[in-house]
């Protein structure tokens, strides 16, 4: 059973690109806003968020493009799969007259069938477009 | 809810089943012979398609004479916005706390 679901969340930020980048890269700053971690901006490093919750994130960093783009994958292993994920993080940031946009997109995956990684993917996505679409004009 | 989750996902995960339900959702209301006849699978395997969907909660029958029309239960997708309206919360505090902390750094 695979559950896959996208969540984006968009906020105008009145500060240059190369700001958020550090907020967005640097360990302590990180700290500050997300959560504790071990963090380094460079392809393929494994870290681990810690949340004040006491649950920790396997993450490792999938893409890195200064002050433009930034991913990782955020995996939590749970014993019982209704609280596991896989999932990817990824941060777009673009200039903007006001400073930058930033872009978030989690797209999740429950772990137990980890062949739908790929095919299922692009499947679920216009799956679940198609169907706010459809959703939409429900209204 | 895991449960009513997984049925959700293990129902809508078949690529045919699925095209079947959007059909439904953006079509409206149908008859298995015209289901059958977008579906590109036999009468016999859109009907066990269309009980499966019907246990899950996505689609509803409505016999009239000999004929039974199906239509698309878009409320029992509801259980699925539940992780992404979680994870939308969760991203909008994270980034009250980041133009917090952009406030507060030098440029």
């Amino acid at each position: 059973m695979t559950e896959t679901r996208s969540v984006i969340v968009e906020r105008e930020m009145p500060h240059p690109p190369e700001k958020l980048w550090r907020a967005l890269t640097q360990p302590h700053l990180i700290a500050e806003w997300l959560m504790k971690n071990d963090f380094v901006p460079s392809v393929g490093h494994r870290f681990n968020l810690r949340g004040d919750w006491g649950g920790v994130l396997d993450c490792e960093v999938l893409t890195v493009e200064p002050n433009r783009s930034l991913s990782y994958s955020w995996d939590f292993a749970h014993d019982d799969p209704a609280y596991a994920l896989k999932s990817v993080v990824t941060f777009t940031l673009t200039p903007s007259p006001k400073g930058t946009h930033l872009r978030m997109e989690q797209v999740g995956f429950r772990p137990e069938q980890k062949q739908a990684f790929g095919g299922a993917k692009a499947g679920w996505q216009q799956f679940f477009v198609k169907l706010e679409e459809v959703a939409g004009r429900a209204d | 809810m895991a449960d009513r989750h997984d049925l959700l996902f293990k129902t809508l995960a078949d690529p045919t089943r699925r095209g079947i339900f959007e059909h439904l959702c953006s079509q409206g209301e149908q008859t298995v012979v015209a289901l059958t006849a977008q579906a590109g699978v036999s009468q016999p395997a859109v009907s066990k398609h269309l009980a499966l969907l019907k246990q899950a909660g996505l689609v509803r029958d409505r016999h009239q004479g000999r004929q039974t029309h199906y239509s698309a239960q878009l409320a029992a997708l509801a259980p699925l916005a539940d992780w992404t309206n979680r994870m939308v919360g969760y991203w909008e505090s994270r980034f009250d706390d980041l133009e917090d902390l952009l406030k507060r750094m030098d440029q």
